[in-house]
């Protein structure tokens, strides 16, 4: 499979505090990786240096084989995102914001591909409505409409069903696990939901302050450590990184 | 620059103000405001010295071009402004939208604003008031010309200081142009001020305006030197400004301040 995302050595610091040391990962077309780990493990930081807006101390980051530091453009025109903390303007209509979105990734035929979009996240009756004024989870699945847009070769997802209720996270799951697979898109996601990161990831990292300390299949990695489930690895590798075992 | 980007980011400014009246407005009502308040003054004014000086050119007319400036640069901060109050730079900045194609679409999104309240500035003041801004003659362009471009400088420089300091920065770039308007000589002429403001006066293109628009009201003849020095000065000021603009850009995405940008993150 071809990679469409190589983040090697990436390293984050804000003076003394290291916030990425170190991280060197791929993402495969098609496949959906995983990053795990506690509150302030630095998840965020390489989502945000994956996507332009925080720059690496050092490390460098290649998109479907363009370099981020040098063809920014490029890269990003391959790139796509949702984030909870990131939704779009809600003084703009569902529909206005897929359009504008929908110029700036230079998406041709755009208005069959908002229509596409607008069918495919069940947005239709909500298209001409404010986005300041939907739910969370209408708001999360705009965001996931705006995050195809361009049919991206790399998709970046921070806690994409957080605001979802258990049947719509799981369409959302089952959608978005097509995408990839079906897609060929790469997916990065990060979740702290264990069960949603065992039903759809193929591989996960587990990043804590700043590092990788694990990585592997979800469903194998709890008894490859002496844990039952996913969840109880996860809680000993937050609250005891550093006795973990390091892969 | 690719135009479908900079479309983007127009149309954003499109959808804003075509679904809210309140960001219509104050294109025309600021306008509309300054016209009726110093076409009385000079009305009054005329009154009193008879037609020695003409006061609805120099004094109307001086008003009417400052307004046009101040439009310009606060519809590129504005246009700014809506990102910061939305919180969009990371949905904006994490697509592949270039830094100067983001800025040429405020811009563009500026021209297209003050157009419209340039129109109505002129209708009015001449439907009103008599002023014929037509009666400047073929100077009224490289006028418009300067203030327009010196607007768009003040309006990036505006942006660069809002998105280094944060939103809570905001209130210091209203007054931009109130903070300048005694250097420029909008109602006086620059031999009035003292030799330090003067100085600053060289550096700020509109007082080129000012001192030539005085001269023809005068009816005397206008120098184009100075005046095509201007020109150069503001298209060097929009160099400077954006260079600033961008270098802000990366210290913001070097820190981590364009990722967390809110009032709590900047300093």
């Amino acid at each position: 499979m071809q990679t469409v995302l190589d983040a090697s050595e990436l390293c984050k610091s804000y003076g003394d505090l290291v916030a990425v040391d170190h991280v060197t990962f791929s993402v495969a077309s098609g496949e959906i990786v995983g990053l795990l780990g506690p509150n302030g493990a630095g998840k965020t930081t390489t989502i945000n240096m994956l996507l332009g807006v925080l720059a690496p101390t050092s490390g460098s980051i290649r998109i479907a084989g363009c370099d981020l530091a040098r063809e920014r453009s490029r890269a990003l025109e391959r790139t796509n995102f949702a984030a909870v903390y990131a939704a779009l303007p809600g003084n703009l209509t569902v529909a206005q914001n897929l359009r504008v979105f929908g110029l700036i990734y230079g998406i041709r035929d755009l208005g069959a591909r908002v229509r596409a979009l607008l069918a495919e996240f069940d947005l239709e009756r909500l298209r001409d409505t404010k986005c300041g004024v939907l739910s969370s989870g209408e708001q999360t699945r705009v965001s996931l409409a705006k995050a195809m847009l361009n049919r991206p070769q790399l998709l970046l997802l921070d806690e994409p069903t957080a605001s979802l209720d258990p049947s719509a996270a799981q369409a959302m799951r089952a959608h978005i696990r097509d995408v990839a697979h079906r897609g060929g898109c790469g997916i990065l996601w990060t979740s702290h939901n264990m069960y949603e990161v065992e039903q759809v990831c193929d591989r996960v990292l587990f990043l804590s302050r700043g590092r990788i300390l694990l990585k592997g299949d979800p469903r194998k990695l709890p008894a490859e450590h002496g844990a039952r489930t996913l969840e109880e690895l996860f809680i000993r590798l937050a609250r005891e990184p550093l006795n973990a075992s390091v892969q | 620059m690719r135009l479908r980007p900079i479309a983007g980011v127009m149309l954003r400014q499109f959808y804003l103000m075509r679904g809210s009246p309140v960001r219509v407005l104050p294109m025309f009502a600021w306008v509309a405001i300054d016209i009726v308040l110093w076409g009385f003054i000079t009305r009054y004014l005329t009154s009193i010295a008879g037609t020695r000086i003409n006061f609805v050119a120099s004094l109307l007319g001086a008003v009417l071009m400052w307004d046009f400036f101040t439009r310009i640069m606060q519809g590129v901060t504005t246009a700014f402004l809506e990102d910061v109050w939305s919180r969009n730079f990371l949905n904006f900045f994490a697509t592949p939208l270039a830094i100067s194609e983001y800025l040429a679409g405020l811009i563009a999104t500026s021209i297209a604003a003050s157009l419209v309240g340039l129109t109505v500035m002129l209708v009015l003041a001449t439907a009103v008031f008599g002023l014929s801004f037509f009666a400047l003659g073929l100077a009224l362009v490289p006028f418009l010309l300067v203030l327009f471009l010196f607007g768009i400088a003040l309006g990036v420089l505006a942006s660069a200081l809002v998105l280094r300091l944060g939103p809570a920065s905001e209130w210091m770039v209203w007054p931009l142009p109130a903070l300048l308007s005694p250097f420029v000589g909008v109602f006086y002429p620059l031999s009035t001020l003292p030799a330090w403001m003067r100085a600053v006066a060289r550096v700020l293109p509109p007082s080129y305006v000012f001192q030539d628009m005085r001269a023809i009201v005068a009816g005397q003849h206008f120098s184009v030197g100075p005046l095509a020095g201007g020109i150069a000065l503001a298209l060097a000021e929009i160099a400077l400004c954006t260079l600033l603009f961008v270098r802000v850009y990366r210290y913001a995405v070097r820190t981590g301040l364009l990722a967390r940008y809110s009032a709590e993150t900047a300093s």
